[in-house]
């Protein structure tokens, strides 16, 4: 099963990913900031990740490792 | 001995480059310096070397800063007008802490002004000329064998000290034809550098060089590393010729050309009863202040004369020296033209009170 | 199972200081990339100009020098004929490279300096804080052209892998974009080539890769992804402006 990890630490919010996924399955974690004060995305249903690395590709800040 | 030849001025400049190790100039064309660049066109094939006629002064320091960063001897020339527009370039050779080359065959100024020989540049020269606190080492050579001479050493010196050396000459220095005689083996003081960029080879952390420290404590602390190099070369690269200087009557102060008519009035004047003596600063920067000022303190001496091909530049340097021990009085030609010994002559008799 | 994306050792790990969803990011990573692909990351030299990236020596792996604004083909030149078996690049904006820099990357590219370079054009002056570049739309609004830019006054902009392409020296001049998937991938592959021209000492090469502005155009980082294929695309036309077709020479 592929496997997609967010350094959320990373993350600026951008909001970009969750645009580029084909299925839609990014989100901003509304209810935390981290430690630059951004809403760092993440993936609810991790299970229908296909792992295509859409979201990796047009990351600005290299948040997001993708295992398939 | 080594061969001794007749060559002109800008020529010996090239040649020495040459023969201290550089095989990369970058210039652009500019009277009354370029033979520097025809030379190098010529000889660098014979030596495997790079001459790129730049765009732009800008451009060609520009290059001297990216082959000095990749850790070669590098260098340009070029006059007034030009050296102006390199101030850039000097600027961030200092704040990357780069070692490289300059010639400056200065010419009238200001503007496009002429293409005769002047000392206007000194200024600039000696006072930073670009932004920011930084020095640039300047040899003031006299002769063409001179100008051989500390063009080899203006290249150790850069190494030495990473950072710009500068030679200031003349349009007069630049063209005259002079004999030189040659060493065998030139003394080349090369040191490693481990901070060039090379390419890491996988062997080590990456080198970065780089001019800009945004963070106000980072930078002062660069700021005071190069202020301490700076005292460092006032205290141990100061360099002036004194010639009759003990128990003068009137000291003269002239560098360049100058020196060379001021020179030739000590005969004359000893034959009039007044006993000359003749400071020439070699280095001016660092500046030769406490040779000055001990001649200058000499009971013998009644007052001091600047001589320079300009409007009275060195001229304030002279007088931080002498800080009001004596009198220091001018004495400047402009616009190409140069103070006669006759002229020099007859200042230094009103002054002795003749 | 393998990582089908992770970090490039072409990169240092330390986050990088751009704004959210800017995609200077994004260009640092496809030239990390190509450098760690082709092997040449630990002979490569590259050269950081003036605006936003002007630290970015400090997220490259390989040696990098700062350059004077604008100025950085100059400095290429100079570090590459000290090291010609080196790849030395470039990484320039477009005040820098398209405004004080003309002189420099125009005569680069005539002398055929073998060098590469990566000039990131998002149509307005990130650094100073979103004034009007050579390559601003005619209409944009900047903070120097508050009204929009009106060509009658403030000039056209300036298509530089156009202009640059008329010059024999210049082997290889391609403009891609960054605006979604698909397009990165052809950025990618143009990069890859750019390096790989340099490498088989064919001439210059510039990749123009536009790029967004998403703090100074005033637009979420979505819409300005948006803004670069409706309107900047259609000044800046994506395309293969000189090919050395390398696979000829093979």
């Amino acid at each position: 099963m592929p496997r997609i990890e967010f350094n959320q630490d990373l993350c600026k919010g951008c909001g970009l990913c969750l645009s580029a996924c084909p299925q839609r399955l990014i989100q901003l974690r509304k209810n935390r900031l981290n430690d630059k004060g951004f809403h760092p995305a993440y993936v609810e249903q991790a299970d229908r990740c296909a792992g295509c690395g859409v979201c990796a590709t047009i990351c600005p800040d290299l948040v997001i490792k993708v295992w398939r | 001995m080594g061969k001794r030849v007749l060559m002109k001025g800008n020529e010996a400049i090239a040649e020495a480059a040459i023969r201290a190790g550089c095989r990369y100039y970058f210039g652009y064309p500019i009277t009354p310096q370029t033979e520097i660049m025809h030379y190098m066109a010529k000889r660098m094939v014979e030596v495997g070397g790079t001459v790129i006629q730049a765009e732009s002064e800008l451009a060609a320091i520009n290059m001297v800063y990216g082959a000095a960063a990749a850790g070669a001897r590098a260098m340009t020339s070029s006059s007034s007008p030009g050296i102006s527009l390199k101030q850039e370039g000097f600027s961030y050779i200092a704040g990357a802490e780069l070692p490289a080359v300059a010639v400056n065959i200065v010419r009238a100024g200001p503007g496009l002004g002429g293409i005769l020989p002047s000392q206007g540049d000194y200024f600039q020269a000696t006072k930073g000329g670009g932004h920011g606190d930084y020095r640039n080492i300047v040899l003031a050579p006299a002769s063409v064998q001179e100008l051989y001479e500390m063009t080899v050493e203006a290249f150790n010196l850069a190494d030495r000290y990473r950072m710009l050396t500068l030679i200031l000459g003349d349009g007069a220095l630049g063209q005259m034809m002079e004999p030189v005689t040659f060493r065998d083996q030139e003394p080349i003081d090369l040191p490693d550098k481990p901070w060039a960029l090379t390419g890491t080879g996988g062997a080590r952390p990456h080198n970065t060089i780089t001019s800009i420290y945004i963070k106000a404590d980072v930078l002062e602390a660069f700021n005071q590393k190069l202020q301490a190099k700076y005292a460092e070369i006032s205290r141990k690269e100061v360099r002036a010729e004194c010639l009759n200087c003990e128990d003068a009557d009137i000291l003269m102060v002239a560098f360049g050309t100058c020196s060379r008519i001021s020179r030739s009035v000590i005969p004359v004047a000893s034959a009039e009863g007044v006993r000359v003596g003749l400071i020439r600063p070699i280095t001016l920067w660092p500046f030769p202040s406490e040779v000055i000022a001990q001649a200058a303190s000499q009971p013998s001496v009644k007052a001091v004369l600047t001589i320079e091909l300009s409007c009275g530049q060195m001229v304030e340097d002279v007088r931080l020296a002498v800080n009001g021990m004596k009198p220091v009085r001018f004495l400047g030609r402009s616009g190409g033209n140069l103070p006669t010994q006759q002229e020099i002559l007859q200042k230094i008799m009103k002054m002795a009170g003749r | 199972m393998k990582a089908v994306f992770k970090r490039t050792d072409g990169l240092l790990n330390v986050p990088m200081h751009y704004c959210p969803g800017c995609t200077h990011g994004i260009l640092h990573r496809l030239i990390a990339e190509a450098m760690c692909e082709l092997d040449i990351l630990h002979r490569t030299i590259g050269v950081s100009s003036v605006g936003c990236t002007y630290n970015n020596y400090e997220y490259f792996a390989c040696d990098m020098v700062q350059a004077a604004h604008g100025r950085a083909p100059a400095v290429a030149t100079g570090v590459k004929r000290v090291h010609p078996s080196k790849s030395v690049f470039t990484y320039q904006g477009d005040g820098d490279l398209a405004a004080i820099g003309t002189a420099e990357i125009i005569h680069a590219a005539a002398r055929g300096e073998k060098i590469s370079v990566f000039f990131a054009n998002n149509a307005i002056y990130g650094m100073t804080s979103g004034q009007m570049a050579p390559t601003t739309l005619i209409g944009q609004v900047t903070a120097t052209s508050p009204f929009g830019r009106d060509p009658d006054t403030q000039g056209h902009p300036i298509n530089v892998s156009e202009m640059i392409a008329t010059l024999p020296g210049a082997v290889y001049v391609e403009r891609v974009s960054l605006h979604d998937y698909r397009h990165i991938v052809q950025a990618q592959k143009a990069i890859r080539k750019a390096f790989q021209v340099q490498e088989a000492g064919l001439g210059f090469s510039l990749v123009e890769v536009l790029s967004t502005c998403p703090t100074n155009w005033g637009m979420d980082p979505k819409s300005s992804m948006d803004w670069v294929a409706e309107a900047m695309i259609r000044q800046y036309p994506l395309g293969l402006f000189r090919d050395p077709k390398l696979e000829e020479r093979k």
